[in-house]
């Protein structure tokens, strides 16, 4: 990842729309939207249903075509190549494999497209299959193998003719639980063997959390945010994505005073903690913040405490416990606090506690 | 999904037509009327003597006699001739109309085409075959050519919609994805055609094909107003027969035409059921 940061991104979109049909019944798939995905890099799209994640993918594979805007390759314009032209492979969320040709038939596909000669393609048919643990299968008939299988040797088709990218739409979302936990794995491996640049959809943030270098999460045929699966879920900057991923509460406060990202909000309890702040947003009064459960503590009230409520609920959970704490808003303040044995006990409900944000552990929403 | 599923699967049990009273009685008299007129006509086939209403005995007599007759084996032979030529065009122009229909976007005028090839189903058959006479008698009065052509296009023509319908069928059960996944894999449109299209459309065509062969093989109407003096089919044969004393000859052709019918719809049958 770090060596080709110098060069060209591996896919950028600039300015790209994507309108489906016209007049009155025109739906916007995409708005405006441009990302930067670097080199050999594992790329998320995160988003709800319906919010334009595999209509990107198909323009960048060229299956459609943008309205406005461009794809760009490498730095080349690719925005009017078909997709047979388009160094990109897809894995697609129904496999699509060809069901009149054998596992090795499947996989040899893209190769035979390019030409390539017979030796060539047989030797990386072998290695394709190996690479999925597919070698016993080979001469299978692609309706006589498990889902599970199924998607390797979709994988391996795809992989087969060295791809700059590889996209991959909800690849694991027919598969049973524990496959796949164990595909997740599997894809993370392939990736960094071939050091092919992955583009993956899912609507499921913790596979998006557990496997991307970074995550873009979309809405409504937007990109909110861009960042590390860190950055996403510890710096939410905007409602909807602190929303998505993860538990999280929301509070009401005055940002006082921003230098640099880094910013002091003042809380209705008349305490100023320290909060990050997303770019261009200038201290101009009331804001939204944010704080994940665990990274508040419940504490005895008192002169340390930043919030003041009644604790409403204690919810065990064996590694942890969660603390509701009414602090007067509609919705009850979650503190999650790992369990250490001495706890037990030293809470219960109805009583007056004291709630503490760590420090910077405050995000400001830009909305 | 696996719910869904299931709860369709339940509605479709509740309001299925096998479930209401009378079903089994009316489907048993249809399938009597349907089918046990053809009793007597196959049993006397086997007649030893020559009334096709008073059984004397069994014998082959008849086939043996229909099958050394030179006007049933000229009628026999010209049959199949225009079947085969006749349900080859039709199907492959009928590949053509689904392919267009069905893997292009919507376009003005789609419905239009749709009513177009599906004509000659509506249009009733005595209608088409005097148009064909009226147009057939000035070309070939102007051509002075008679041969089988006029014959071969007309079945064509009427064979069309029938071996459309299967085809296009077929192509709309395709998943369209796979056409996708072999662009994607670099295959230029005529190459995804051939490696991935046209093989899994394959036994579309060869339903297509035999049913039009069929329909070819069995027409009368249209063959009968089309023919030039000597061009008879094994149907036209028989029909000219009629007029004159009735044998069991007439019997075993019927059943030998029943039985390569039977046989190919039978086949017919098991192509369409044959998965995606
Ligand atoms: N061919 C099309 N014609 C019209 N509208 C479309 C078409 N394809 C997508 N859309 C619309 O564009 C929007 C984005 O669709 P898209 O398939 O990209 O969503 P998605 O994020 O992949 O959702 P999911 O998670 O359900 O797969 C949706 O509102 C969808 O209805
Ligand atoms: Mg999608």
């Amino acid at each position: 990842m770090n060596s080709a940061k110098g060069g060209p991104a591996a896919v950028q979109a600039l300015n790209v729309s994507k309108v489906f049909g016209e007049g009155d019944s025109a739906v916007v798939a995409l708005d405006n939207v441009s990302v930067n995905i670097r080199q050999n890099e594992f790329f998320t799209l995160l988003g709800p249903s319906g919010c334009g994640k595999t209509t990107l993918l198909r323009l960048i594979a060229g299956f459609d075509h943008p309205s406005n805007g461009a794809i760009l390759l490498e730095g080349e314009d690719i925005s009017g190549l078909p997709p047979y032209q388009r160094p990109v492979n897809t894995v697609f969320q129904s496999y699509a494999l060809f069901p009149h040709m054998t596992v090795a038939g499947n996989i040899a596909f893209g190769l035979e497209m390019l030409g390539k000669s017979k030796p060539e393609i047989d030797a990386t048919v072998t290695d394709m299959l190996r690479l999925v643990q597919m070698e016993e299968l080979k001469d299978r008939q692609t309706s006589q193998i498990s889902g599970g299988q199924q998607q390797r040797v979709a994988l391996a088709r795809a992989l087969a003719p060295h791809p700059k990218v590889l996209l991959l739409d909800e690849p694991l979302s027919a598969l049973d639980l524990k496959l796949r936990k164990e595909m997740q794995i599997e894809l993370k491996r392939l990736q960094h063997e071939t050091g092919i640049t992955f583009i993956f959809v899912t609507h499921d943030q913790e596979e998006a959390l557990t496997m991307s270098d970074r995550i873009a999460v979309m809405s409504a045929g937007n990109i909110l945010q861009v960042g590390t699966p860190r950055d996403i879920y510890d710096h939410p900057a905007e409602r909807f994505v602190a929303n998505f991923i993860g538990e999280t509460n929301f509070f009401q406060a005055e940002l006082v005073s921003v230098k640099k990202g880094a910013g002091k909000i003042k809380l209705a309890s008349g305490k100023t903690i320290t909060a990050t702040v997303p770019d261009g947003l200038v201290a101009n009064g009331h804001i939204t913040a944010v704080v994940r459960p665990e990274h508040a503590r419940i504490v005895e009230p008192g002169a340390s405490s930043t919030l003041v409520g009644t604790l409403e609920n204690i919810v065990y959970f064996g590694t942890d416990t969660h603390f509701h704490v009414a602090l007067g808003g509609e919705e009850a303040f979650i503190v999650r606090m790992q369990n250490a044995r001495d706890d037990a006990g030293k809470f219960s409900t109805g009583m007056n506690v004291g709630i503490t944000i760590d420090a910077n552990a405050a995000q400001v929403l830009r909305d | 999904m696996a719910e869904l599923g299931m709860s369709s699967a339940v509605t479709r049990r509740a309001f299925s037509v096998r479930k209401m009273t009378g079903f089994t009685a009316v489907a048993i008299v249809c399938f009597i009327m349907l089918y046990a007129p053809l009793l007597p006509l196959v049993a006397y086939s086997f007649n030893s003597g020559s009334s096709i209403a008073l059984w004397e005995g069994f014998s082959w007599r008849w086939y043996e006699a229909a099958w050394r007759n030179e006007l049933v084996q000229d009628a026999a032979f010209r049959s199949l001739f225009v079947a085969t030529l006749a349900s080859t065009f039709a199907t492959a122009l009928a590949t053509m109309a689904a392919l267009g229909t069905t893997r292009t976007r919507a376009y003005r005028g789609l419905t239009a085409i749709y009513a177009m090839i599906n004509q000659p189903l509506m249009v009733p058959e005595i209608v088409t075959a005097v148009a064909l006479l009226i147009v057939f008698a000035v070309i070939k009065t102007a051509t002075n050519y008679h041969g089988l052509v006029y014959l071969i296009t007309a079945h064509t023509a009427f064979c069309i919609p029938f071996a459309y319908l299967p085809i296009r069928a077929r192509l709309e059960g395709m998943d369209i994805s796979l056409e996708t996944a072999a662009a994607d894999l670099y295959a230029t449109p005529w190459k995804t055609f051939r490696r991935v299209t046209l093989p899994l459309l394959w036994p579309g065509i060869l339903a297509g094909a035999m049913l039009a062969f069929v329909i070819s093989l069995d027409d009368v109407v249209i063959t009968e107003f089309v023919k030039s003096p000597g061009q008879d089919t094994l149907p036209t044969y028989m029909l000219g027969q009629l007029r004159r004393v009735i044998t069991p000859e007439i019997n075993a052709i019927s059943t030998v035409l029943l039985t390569v019918s039977a046989v190919m719809v039978t086949f017919f049958f098991f192509l369409n059921r044959k998965k995606m």
